[in-house]
């Protein structure tokens, strides 16, 4: 136990320099994915096949293949064409392109599944179709796909593990460092779950305290009541 | 020479399908400032289509519509072109719709909902647009409960606010769509006595229902739809009372709603 503390003590700092990089990395990449995808899925509901072609097989090759491949392709491969990022870049570029193409589906979703009547209400104002997606698609589909997105949102601050590989100087990759000097994977390896575990818990705290904050009271006391009475009467029936 | 006003609304000859089916097969009407206009007729009928094609929530195939002085559609022989979106926008705003199912913006409160069209479409600004939407929520009662968000109200309150959100906007016009089909009974008078209230406002109501209570009460005009046509169309006596088709005169008496 004392032999952990000591390590702990000394390795600690230079693990969270690790996890520093690993939050710039997910943060940069997040909010690329969110625009591009966003983008996408608008691209995706267009009426032009010849937009929403190329953007279905971008979607489908993203999602079919392995994130660490095309991390790896993207480092090892772009220079060939002149192209020539470091790692840190290569990781934001693989992790943006692959998030986007998960999130353009959930944003597809969401949009789509905003209450028709109300977009036929929108446009029976003599709404535009971008003031209909200003002030009625964008703010309903935007709550409405919060909690997925938060999950996306923690599963790539763990998938910047990854990253790694293609020699960022990020959490895992200073873990590795750290064992190399001390043999102990096993206590390394513990504080890198720690650390991520934090990290995790965090952003997970942040998006639903967002999305409490952005729903309106209301939601929370009345979407599922009526259902719940729904059920006691078929019960008593 | 004659002094007949030029009609708010015109139509002549509008054709919808929708694939194969036929929905609008020809429809021609007038209506006229302060009139209104109650389109009655059996489900399927092309009432509510009409409706949403005069506000061009659909698009019809073939035919002219004039509305508040614009030329929204016309057909020339076999030439049919239908209005830039900007002059339909335009029109839309002025003669909005009230729908069945309310459609009040989920995420707005009830205050929001009725300013919308004011602020976005109108461009007015938002300090006089609050003044200008509490006025159209008095209006109909509902001032009261300017802070709530619609699923906070009754059905009955919902369509209040939704009248007020088309009220807002200070149209000549104003489209109802089955607007009390969706209401309990015991909700349904006040809405009615809303709109039978801006008719006698003289605000000018193209109206669809199938509550022939509400058109004896408070339409000036009654058009029977069936089979993609106008059958009928006159006063609520000459209709309810001395239909001349036999397709009205038993529509009429099924529901029950004959004047003797």
């Amino acid at each position: 136990m004392s032999v952990f503390w000591s390590e702990v003590q000394e390795y600690f700092p230079f693990l969270l320099t690790g996890a520093e990089v690993t939050l710039e990395l997910s943060l940069i990449s997040m909010v690329g994915g969110m625009v591009l995808g966003f983008l996408t899925a608008i691209g995706r509901l267009s009426k032009n096949r010849f937009i929403r072609w190329p953007l279905e097989a971008y979607v489908e090759i993203w999602r079919d293949t392995p994130l660490i491949v095309q991390l790896l392709l993207i480092y090892f491969s772009l220079p060939e064409f002149g192209i020539v990022l470091s790692g840190f870049w290569a990781g934001v570029l693989g992790l943006t392109l692959n998030l986007s193409a998960y999130l353009s589906e959930v944003y597809r979703a969401a949009i789509i599944a905003v209450d028709p009547g109300q977009k036929a209400a929108a446009i029976s104002l003599g709404m535009s179709p971008l003031q209909v997606y200003r002030r009625l698609i964008i703010p309903q589909a935007f709550v409405a796909c919060l909690p997925t997105q938060g999950g996306y949102f923690i599963a790539l601050l763990k998938d910047c593990s990854l990253v790694s590989f293609i020699s960022v100087n990020e959490l895992l990759r200073h873990a590795t460092i750290v064992i190399s000097n001390t043999f102990d994977s096993m206590n390394t390896y513990l504080m890198v779950a720690v650390i991520y575990f934090c990290m995790s818990f965090t952003s997970a705290r942040c998006v639903g305290w967002l999305e409490r904050t952005l729903t309106p009271a209301r939601r929370k006391k009345t979407a599922i009541k009526p259902i719940m009475s729904e059920l006691v009467e078929e019960d008593n029936a | 020479m004659s002094h007949t006003p030029a009609p708010v609304l015109h139509l002549e000859q509008v054709y919808k399908s929708y694939g194969e089916t036929a929905v609008l097969r020809g429809i021609d009407l007038k209506v006229f400032q302060g009139d209104a206009v109650f389109l009655i007729g059996p489900s399927g009928g092309g009432k509510s289509t009409l409706l949403r094609c005069i506000n061009f929530l659909e698009y019809p195939d073939a035919g002219t519509i004039t509305a508040l002085g614009e030329k929204l559609c016309s057909q020339n022989r076999a030439h049919f072109e239908i209005a830039p979106e900007k002059t339909l926008r335009h029109a839309r705003a002025r003669m909005p719709m009230v729908f069945q199912q309310f459609n009040l913006f989920s995420h707005q409160t009830v205050l929001e909902n009725v300013m919308e069209g004011l602020v976005t479409v109108k461009k007015i600004p938002k300090r006089e647009a609050t003044v200008l939407a509490r006025t159209a929520l008095d209006r109909v009662h509902m001032l009261q409960k300017q802070n709530n968000y619609p699923d906070q109200l009754s059905g009955g309150q919902k369509q209040r606010v939704a009248i007020a959100r088309a009220l807002a906007m200070d149209p000549p016009v104003i489209l109802f769509d089955e607007p009390t089909s969706a209401l309990d009974p015991e909700l349904v008078s006040g809405v009615q006595a809303i709109i039978q209230d801006l008719s006698s406002q003289g605000l000018t109501l193209l109206v669809v229902t199938h509550d022939p209570a509400f058109v004896q009460s408070t339409a000036h005009t009654v058009c029977f739809c069936g089979d993609g046509y106008i059958l009928e169309s006159g006063t609520v006596n000459e209709i309810y009372g001395n239909p001349r088709t036999e397709r009205v005169r038993k529509f009429i008496q099924s529901s029950g709603a004959h004047l003797s």
